[in-house]
């Protein structure tokens, strides 16, 4: 039983990361823009939350959590988005190919924040050694009394606020797609964008809305995984490039239904930390369960073109650019 | 006074490129009148009223709503001038319902208001006699259906002047006949509809009055009582324009292909071919004449293999005469096709899409030709194509930087000279070219006729699919019209008169199955 809570705690939080991605990029794939550059836009928003909150707790005398968690926060919202904007720029307005963009995003969000997570490392003394332990705090903190109701209460209460936050987001994500006018609107120019033009719906503006809005979602995700999951510290390994294309992973996974993403992330969540649970695995066969969460994916897939449902597939006009007089 | 005419437009001039695809066309639609606009393919119907519809913008000319010069340069401001537009492809998203559909892009309230939408439906059925479900998802729905949904969304936005390209094209008869009582039941509550068609029976059938093009240019109008099929057609085709076109007498014409109860359906079981009987004979260009989407594009896949066949149906392919053996060509597909050693060559219409690579360079692309008979082992023969490439380059006077340019850098006449060129090449016994001239300039036009010329006296059967009549008059010894899938009548080149062409292209004649004139 403790076994089992402590599984699905960690779920949760690995859950959170790519939850975070996932909802982003679902809301620009509705716009028919296909972001390949997640990973990076979460290496954008994890440095740059990471060195707001840095700068500020050595600038300040006595540093408040509650500031360095609302700076770090504007900063890791304004990084991504600005890396959903050049991504909006380069396709939407230059018409440059999206698959190639988005690769090339990623490849530089993540050179950037290892570039900026070193000269992080440097400015507090050497390499491993940076740390926002005040900011990080608030982070992850929780209401003791409610966590400490049991099983339940661990299970139910004892995330830091972005776990939570996430859950509203990919539920207002659900709504807006679902019910909301703009959300109509923004489902058509995923679907067809000559439509939705044509009945006066401005393409352009949309496009370039929901791909910086998704962007500084997914941003949020690398904040997360930053300041909660690996506690305010930097790490050049590269896993939050893996937890983005989990994200990307998670998008086809949830058949871009923010809502379903919701529980599919706490299932990726535990089919990776599955191998932490079974006794006796060796390092191959560890390895082998990591890669539990894609190989649903291509089941999903699979599952999805097979039953030919249209309400299950990618937005069809994913990954073209519109251009009002191509003839 | 009121004003008497809903929309005038004046002297619009609209260019793609080089291409003129309106010149200073003059258009007027008065109030609670339907108005036809007439033209073949390719006249600037669509055009013409794309710039109305906001989703082209004229490069010159007055348009005037109501009496008042307006500017309309997006979908959005034509739907604030009462201006609504049912395309040919629907503008409907499949995986909405038809009231979202509707509601998309409208102004209003946080939320999408269903009930109220769905009320407003449910009037605006009632009032002309539609028949919409607003929970319907779009594809669920038929093609009458999708289209009935097109004109209540714009009637729902508010819509007095409504413009339906060709909405006939995709109908049965009976789902025609609906279309035409509701339009009647608008034009009595007082709106102003002007419908693109090609169809001289829908014209006099609907309209009051006619507008005609031709080629980019506004011909005239009349009241519709006063018309008839003839002298529309007249309008519509123009008088013969000589060409100069060289034509030799077909010398010792051999049957090379026989086309039999040839009959294609699309993949959405529609009937695109109706039992075809047609032959093509050596040494002559035959020439395929009809409204673009009778079936042109599938009689050329069909032949070339790119295409399936209903059962029945067969193409006969004869090297050596009507006497010698006969190879069936349909069911091989063009690899099966050109394994036989039969040299069939086509030049498509998609020329950059189905003819040549627009990547590759102009060696790459005769290549394609010959990479699998001239290549041994793993590695490509490279030689022989550069060497084709050049040679085609001098003989056509292809304008290009180097024989390494991708051919998509070309120009439209250029990218046809090298196509032609190839497939010349190959010197094949049966030429098939689709739109060959199409948005070429004149010198490019005259080299590709000289060229087909050149291929008949060698002895090669040409089949030349265009929509020029008068080329086809002067180009080709027999003309095949095609209407509506349908063969309606082999016309002698020589003798037929554009006036017949055209005529048989639009009306189906009852002696339309004969063979050979």
């Amino acid at each position: 039983m403790t076994q089992l809570i402590s599984l699905l705690t960690s779920a949760i939080v690995f859950g959170t990361v790519i939850l975070y991605g996932a909802v982003g990029e679902i809301i620009t794939e509705k716009s028919g823009n296909l972001n390949l550059g997640v990973p990076g836009i979460m290496y954008l928003g994890g440095i740059a939350g990471l060195a707001a909150a840095f700068l500020y707790e050595t600038h300040a005398a006595a540093p408040s959590g509650a500031v360095g968690l609302v700076i770090s926060f504007l900063a890791a919202l304004a990084a991504s988005a600005l890396g959903g904007l050049i991504y909006a720029f380069l396709t939407i307005t230059l018409r440059a190919n999206q698959n190639v963009t988005g690769l090339t995003l990623t490849i530089f969000g993540a050179g950037l924040a290892n570039l900026f997570g070193g000269s992080l490392n440097t400015m507090a003394g050497g390499v491993g050694q940076i740390h926002v332990a005040v900011t990080s705090q608030s982070y992850r903190a929780y209401i003791p009394a409610l966590a400490g109701l049991g099983s339940v209460g661990k299970l139910l209460f004892s995330f830091g606020f972005m776990a939570y936050l996430a859950i509203l987001i990919a539920l207002t994500a659900s709504w807006f797609l679902g019910r909301s006018r703009v959300g109509l609107n923004l489902r058509a120019i995923g679907e067809d964008p000559a439509t939705a033009d044509a009945a006066g719906v401005n393409v352009t503006r949309y496009k370039y809305l929901a791909t910086c809005t998704g962007a500084a979602i997914s941003g949020l995700g690398g904040l997360y995984y930053v300041m909660d999951y690996i506690k305010g510290t930097w790490t050049t390994d590269s896993t939050i490039e893996a937890l983005g294309w989990l994200a990307v992973a998670l998008v086809i996974f949830a058949t871009w239904r923010p809502a379903r993403a919701i529980w599919s992330a706490y299932l990726f969540g535990v089919l990776y930390w599955a191998y932490n649970y079974i006794a006796g695995l060796s390092r191959a066969s560890i390895e082998l369960f990591k890669m539990l969460p894609y190989v649903v994916t291509i089941i999903v897939l699979v599952v999805v073109s097979m039953r030919r449902s249209k309400e299950s597939q990618p937005p069809k006009s994913l990954g073209l650019s519109y251009f009002r007089e191509e003839r | 006074m009121a004003e008497e005419f809903a929309v005038r437009m004046v002297d619009v001039t609209k260019s793609f490129g080089h291409v003129l695809a309106n010149n200073k066309v003059y258009l007027e639609l008065k109030k609670g009148e339907i108005l036809s606009l007439l033209g073949e393919n390719g006249s600037g119907k669509t055009t013409l009223m794309n710039m109305l519809a906001g989703i082209y913008f004229p490069d010159a000319g007055q348009i005037y709503i109501n009496g008042q010069e307006v500017t309309i340069s997006s979908p959005h401001d034509a739907y604030k001038l009462g201006i609504g537009m049912v395309h040919q492809h629907f503008k409907l998203v499949d995986v909405l319902t038809a009231a979202e559909n509707i509601a998309l892009g409208l102004p209003g309230g946080v939320l999408v208001d269903r009930k109220a939408i769905a009320k407003k439906i449910r009037e605006i059925c009632d009032r002309y006699g539609f028949a919409v479900d607003p929970d319907r998802k779009v594809y669920d729905m038929s093609v009458s259906e999708k289209q009935t949904l097109e004109i209540v969304k714009t009637l729902y936005r508010g819509a007095d002047i409504l413009i339906l390209d060709e909405p006939t094209a995709v109908l049965t008869p009976q789902e025609t006949e609906n279309l035409f009582a509701v339009m009647r039941n608008m034009r009595a509550d007082g709106k102003s509809i002007i419908i693109i068609t090609h169809k001289l029976a829908e014209v006099l059938a609907i309209s009051d009055r006619v507008t005609v093009l031709r080629k980019g240019e506004y011909i005239g109008d009349m009241d519709t009582a006063k018309a008839d099929a003839r002298s529309l057609t007249d309008m519509m085709v123009g008088r013969t324009v000589t060409l100069n076109i060289q034509r030799d007498e077909p010398v010792d014409p051999q049957r090379r292909l026989e086309i039999r109860n040839l009959t294609v359906k699309d993949k959405d079981g529609v009937t695109r071919l109706d039992d075809i009987n047609l032959d093509v004979y050596a040494g002559e260009i035959l020439g395929i004449a009809g409204i673009s989407g009778c079936g042109q594009k599938e009689l050329l896949e069909t032949i070339a293999g790119l295409q399936p066949a209903a059962s029945g149906s067969s193409v006969k392919y004869r090297p050596t005469g009507p006497d010698g053996p006969a190879e069936e060509l349909l069911g091989l597909g063009p690899r099966a096709v050109s394994d036989r050693g039969i040299r069939l060559a086509f030049v498509p219409e998609d020329r950059l899409g189905m003819g040549l690579v627009g990547s590759m360079d102009l060696a790459g692309n005769m290549m394609l030709k010959s990479y699998r008979t001239q290549s041994k082992g793993m590695l490509t023969e490279r030689r022989k194509p550069y060497e084709l490439a050049k040679e085609v380059v001098r003989e056509l006077d292809v304008v290009t930087p180097s024989i390494e340019t991708p051919v998509r850098k070309l120009s439209g006449g250029n990218v046809q000279k090298v196509l032609v060129g190839r497939e010349i090449a190959m010197q094949p016994t049966v030429l098939m070219s689709a739109y060959a001239v199409r948005g070429l300039d004149i010198n490019t036009s005259y080299t590709i006729y000289r060229l087909l010329g050149e291929q008949k006296r060698a002895g090669v059967a040409v089949i030349y699919v265009g929509e020029d009549l008068d080329v086809l008059l002067q180009l080709c010894d027999r003309i095949a019209v095609l209407c509506s899938g349908r063969l309606n009548g082999v016309l002698d080149g020589r003798t037929a008169t554009k006036e017949e062409v055209g005529y048989r292209m639009t009306a189906m004649l009852d002696s339309g199955k004969e063979a050979r004139a």
